[in-house]
């Protein structure tokens, strides 16, 4: 590494730490990634040990026998509503991350692919990002999870194969513009090959419009995990989800509001943890990306 | 512009049949049998027979699918498995309150975000804007269901102002698109600020203020109206979005339209309802962006003369 690609490098994290509410993000995805990996040990209860006699418990209720505290409340088993949500950020960023590792890897792939060669790969590539953006997601998402039966690595997959064209369509426009930029044309005249242009030269100029999406699109897909959850298709009981707990507060809105607001809202703070962390990638790794996500 | 016609719609007939084959795949590409997912674990093999005949299932794929598009074109995706009555009759009768709610959404997102995305950008870098982006951000990532379930606990399970779920009078409308809406106005407020930034570093809108108008003048009749153009089409883009967000709400609200409907179907596993569904919504995307982008031709002579 060069003096100025250093000097380049810490301008850019000086950049991202300037950014207030990416350090927000990072601190948040930080504690929920923090809450998943240790969630057996940080959790005050067990998120599946039901105590009926401690059932619709509001928050800060204390156990007069064993004293312990329910902090968040409990739900209508008298399950201890903080340990679930504790153990739910496991499932939230087991399909999240992989279907966005997935989904980013293929759609650049393809997007790299499309924008250089052109084509017959590029039509069928674009016909594919015509057809995503033509179907409402949930549905499909839904009716594909209903039939193949959910579960964890069928949700993870549904994920990856509906979402990549998002990256395709980023990816090929930004090779469409680097492609005719002069430092491609000089690698040709020097005899580089397709391949060795395509892969050193313009692959690199299109990983962080890419990372920025895929931070954005974490978030997407969580909120998307959760619904599918709601809508009773996401991750089968015994396991804790956020969806699930919210479907199951749905019933006792009227008793217990707290079954269902909290989910809700780890829900959305790590959804905004992403978008934050999007939000300040964007600015540090290009300020002239402003529009990526559109 | 006639050329242009003519390409757009041959573009999007060509996404329609796209579509068709999805809708198809997506019954009879997917592993399990759907006769026996249709029909459930209590159906004896003879039912489970004479419904995979009556499907075409027996038959090559190849020849189910020309079946099935032959059908699907002419509107006919079969019957309800439950209502027994044709599966576009089911999907169509919801349409109405679909759109109902999609409107309200609509306009309740664009009377909150617009105002907010327009003084974001004529204020920009102020703390209003600082803290409207992060609103943007907050509201791109609240879970519609969510905030579904949370104005039903205040509005009407505490305040008793207005009905928890159902379809009726205007009340049974604020709820849902509110709901649906808010999860709209992030992207609005995103998309206003970045289209009004770019319109006002313009020489027209440089002209308007050296002519002496007032900065309200410049700014609504001058900036305004070319900004709205980009953020128009945009959202229209976003439909299928809005769509999607509209089969949750109506979920949570019990608003009797298209997305309850096929997610009831999706758990009946009544499939010609469930195909049918997302077929109509894929034609309705389609053909709004259609529009949106012919009008588009249509009323901006400055992307007429680049064709």
């Amino acid at each position: 590494m060069t003096i100025d690609a250093r000097a380049g490098h810490r301008r850019r994290l000086r950049r991202f730490f300037r950014h207030r509410l990416a350090v927000i993000g990072l601190g948040i995805m930080t504690t929920v990634a923090g809450l998943a990996l240790f969630a057996d040990h940080i959790g005050p209860r067990s998120p599946t040990a039901q105590q009926i006699l401690l059932r619709l418990k509001p928050p800060g209720f204390a156990d007069p026998r064993s004293g312990k505290v329910a902090w968040l409340g409990t739900d209508h088993l008298g399950r201890d509503i903080l340990s679930r949500i504790i153990h739910g950020s496991r499932v939230s960023l087991v399909i999240s991350l992989p279907a966005v590792v997935v989904s980013a890897l293929l759609g650049m792939t393809l997007g790299l692919l499309a924008g250089y060669h052109g084509g017959a790969i590029e039509s069928v590539v674009m016909r594919c990002v015509d057809l995503q953006l033509a179907f409402p997601f949930i549905l499909l998402a839904l009716s594909i999870v209903a039939l193949m039966g959910p579960s964890l690595r069928n949700i993870i997959i549904v994920f990856a194969i509906t979402t990549w064209p998002v990256y395709a369509r980023t990816t090929r426009g930004v090779v469409l513009a680097l492609r005719a930029q002069e430092f491609v044309q000089a690698a040709r005249s020097l005899g580089a090959s397709d391949q060795r242009i395509l892969w050193r030269h313009v692959a690199p100029g299109v990983v962080s419009p890419v990372l920025v999406l895929a931070s954005f699109e974490v978030a997407r897909m969580i909120i998307l995990e959760a619904a599918l959850g709601f809508l009773g298709l996401g991750v089968p009981p015994p396991t804790p989800t956020w969806g699930s707990m919210l479907a199951d507060g749905r019933d006792y809105l009227r008793d217990a509001w707290w079954i269902a607001a909290f989910p809700g809202l780890a829900i959305m703070l790590t959804a905004a943890g992403s978008n934050f962390l999007g939000d300040g990638l964007r600015d540090m790794l290009d300020p002239t990306l402003r529009n990526v996500e559109g | 512009m006639l050329g242009y016609l003519a390409w757009r719609s041959l573009h999007s007939l060509l996404l329609l049949w796209l579509v068709t084959v999805v809708v198809f795949g997506l019954l009879h590409l997917t592993p399990g049998d759907p006769a026996s997912i249709m029909l459930g674990e209590q159906a004896t093999p003879e039912q489970i027979r004479d419904l995979r005949h009556a499907l075409g299932l027996d038959e090559p794929l190849v020849t189910q699918y020309a079946w099935f598009l032959g059908h699907a074109v002419r509107g006919d995706f079969g019957a309800s498995i439950r209502a027994q009555r044709p599966a576009l009759e089911v999907v169509l009768e919801r349409l109405p309150a679909t759109l109902l709610l999609t409107a309200g959404a609509f306009t309740f997102a664009l009377c909150v975000g617009l105002p907010i995305g327009v003084i974001s950008a004529v204020k920009r870098l102020s703390l209003w804007d600082h803290g409207s982006m992060a609103l943007a951000l907050m509201g791109q990532s609240m879970p519609v269901f969510w905030l579904g379930l949370m104005l039903i606990v205040v509005f009407s399970v505490h305040l008793r102002w207005l009905p928890v779920s159902g379809a009726g009078g205007p009340e049974h409308l604020v709820l849902p698109a509110v709901t649906l809406g808010t999860f709209l106005i992030g992207l609005i407020i995103r998309l206003t600020r970045s289209s009004m930034l770019d319109v006002l570093g313009q020489d027209y809108v440089r002209t308007a203020r050296a002519k002496g108008l007032a900065e309200r003048a410049v700014i609504v009749r001058h900036a305004l109206r070319n900004a709205l153009i980009p953020v128009v089409t945009l959202l229209g883009l976003q439909l299928g979005m809005l769509l999607g967000g509209a089969v949750i709400t109506e979920t949570v609200f019990a608003w009797p339209g298209v997305g309850m409907v096929t997610v009831t179907a999706i758990y009946q596993h009544d499939y010609p309802v469930v195909q049918c569904a997302v077929f109509i919504s894929a034609v309705l995307v389609v053909s709004i962006n259609w529009a949106v982008d012919v009008l588009y031709h249509v009323l901006d002579p400055r992307i007429r003369a680049s064709d």
